[in-house]
């Protein structure tokens, strides 16, 4: 359905920012085609990102990982209601530019795919389809909204299984906002030279004392207890990749990791869902890692 | 006297701007997120943020059978968006597990206005106690409220394709939105919601 008049605008940040809003609290779930889309709305994710290979397989594939067949994702379109999100390579503003095409929801700059720009991300304030990207640290995060990111998710080590490296980055990036809050006007110029940021983001933290944007997590997030964790570590929603459809029963895990997300602070819901879910994803340590992605974009 | 608390259901969405808002206005605010949570309060805001995965929610934390009895029996409740989805009587495009409070009688198309792109900000008209008054209207993937009953008041419209549609509407103690107040720095629709709570509140302790 189109609507045109002149009376509305659209993609401005608020809309932008705000479909990142409404997504808090909800998990967002890596899907390959149709019908893991359905299985996964039928679980309550609140969106789906929509690639034609989980993290993992990517790292087991080697090569060149691209954005995903216009095909594929129009499939996923047709199959749910929830937002879909699609990912394009770090500085492929060319892919960006057909997923907004393509009429996506939200759009993934994303390390998990192999970058197209060494040097550059995307302009993302040239596009209406608001965009996520990831971060390692606070300056990283500040560096993607200084370009018109309208979410944020720590990076972690997609496609592992191992929490280990979300939980690095998120609190890193929470440390850095806890060092703002405390530092008087005169120390945040240094403040935003050491992280190599706007200085105009870091005095607005210095404000309100939070990211300007959401933050969510993701990276390596593949049982109801790391959603649980994650989210009290600050993060606002989860993205879940390979845990979902690599585990052993994607369906009871979807279900689980959402009752988890929602009542993360009751442990005795999160035992209850933890309960005879069979065999999570195979995860892998991450020291012996031959390409870390998170490693990509700057 | 101090106001009464208001619950913001807290399952998933935009729950902290609601807050926020409520907190603004003097009102004492809990979030609920289960059955023990809702009995501590004497209204209740919707937030906005994905319909499907809140109806889940609502039924898996047993708070959809309590909730419903309490909108019916004319607790004060603020639906916006997907809040606006949840308290329709009729939903179009929705999913046929979908959970409905039954709250207010209207005919609700879920993303009735299109994908993300099709997201928008515009002046919505105000009427009845927001009479002649312009009201900043964020729209998110938001839901068209198609028609409503006889006994919905039309509290504020924006103009579609030359007509006027509602986006915000009241029946009894049941306020819905499809567009997000809790996004702006605008209260005048959570005043309307204020009001409504103090006015039932009183009622209640009559």
């Amino acid at each position: 359905m189109t609507e045109h008049d002149t009376s509305r605008t659209t993609g401005t940040f608020t809309v932008k920012r705000g479909l990142a809003d409404m997504l808090r609290g909800g998990v967002i779930m890596d899907v390959v085609n149709a019908e893991q889309a359905r299985i996964a709305e039928d679980a309550g994710a609140v969106a789906v990102m929509a690639l034609e290979r989980v993290p993992s397989d990517i790292r087991r594939d080697g090569g060149v990982a691209r954005m995903s067949d216009p095909a594929l994702i129009e499939e996923i379109q047709a199959a749910v209601s929830v937002p879909v999100m699609a990912k394009a390579r770090i500085g492929h503003f060319a892919e960006a530019q057909i997923l907004q095409a393509l009429g996506v929801d939200y759009i993934d700059e994303s390390e998990v795919l192999t970058p197209a720009d060494e040097a550059n991300h995307i302009d993302k304030w040239a596009f209406e389809i608001p965009f996520v990207c990831g971060a390692t640290n606070l300056g990283e995060a500040l560096r993607r909204i200084a370009e018109g990111a309208c979410l944020i998710r720590s990076k972690g080590e997609a496609g592992t299984g191992n929490v280990v490296e979300a939980v690095r980055h998120l609190r890193s990036i929470n440390a850095s906002i806890r060092e703002i809050r405390q530092a008087d006007a005169n120390e945040l110029f240094t403040i935003a030279k050491n992280h190599q940021a706007p200085i105009g983001l870091i005095q607005e933290i210095a404000e309100t004392g939070k990211l300007p944007v959401p933050l969510f997590c993701a990276g390596g997030i593949s049982t109801p207890a790391d959603a649980a964790l994650v989210l009290q570590l600050g993060a606002e929603a989860v993205f879940v990749g390979s845990g979902i459809f690599k585990s052993s029963n994607p369906q009871l895990f979807a279900r689980a990791i959402v009752e988890a997300t929602t009542h993360y602070e009751d442990a005795a819901v999160v035992a209850k869902v933890s309960r005879g879910l069979g065999a999570a994803m195979a995860g892998l340590e991450t020291a012996t890692l031959e390409s870390r992605y998170a490693e990509r974009g700057w | 006297m101090g106001l009464s608390p208001v619950g913001i259901l807290a399952l998933q969405g935009d729950v902290r701007e609601h807050r926020a808002v409520m907190e603004s206005l003097g009102h004492h605010v809990v979030s609920v997120k289960t059955p023990g949570d809702l009995e501590a309060v004497s209204a209740m805001v919707l937030p906005g943020g994905e319909s499907t995965a809140i109806s889940l929610l609502l039924k898996s934390s047993g708070l959809l059978s309590p909730l419903r009895q309490r909108i019916a029996d004319g607790m004060p409740t603020f639906g916006t968006c997907a809040g606006l989805v949840l308290l329709a009587r009729s939903i179009l495009d929705g999913r046929a597990d979908q959970v409905q409070l039954d709250g207010i009688d209207a005919v609700v198309r879920r993303n009735g206005f299109g994908r993300q792109r099709f997201s928008f900000e515009t002046r919505a008209e105000g009427a009845g106690p927001l009479q002649g008054m312009s009201l900043p209207a964020v729209f998110i993937r938001a839901p068209l409220i198609e028609s409503v009953g006889d006994d919905v008041e039309i509290l504020a419209t924006i103009d579609r394709d030359g007509e006027d549609t509602a986006v915000l509407i009241r029946q009894g103690s049941v306020l819905a939105g499809s567009f997000h107040p809790e996004l702006t720095s605008d209260r005048r629709c959570h005043e309307v919601f204020s009001t409504m709570v103090e006015q039932g509140t009183v009622h209640t302790t009559l």
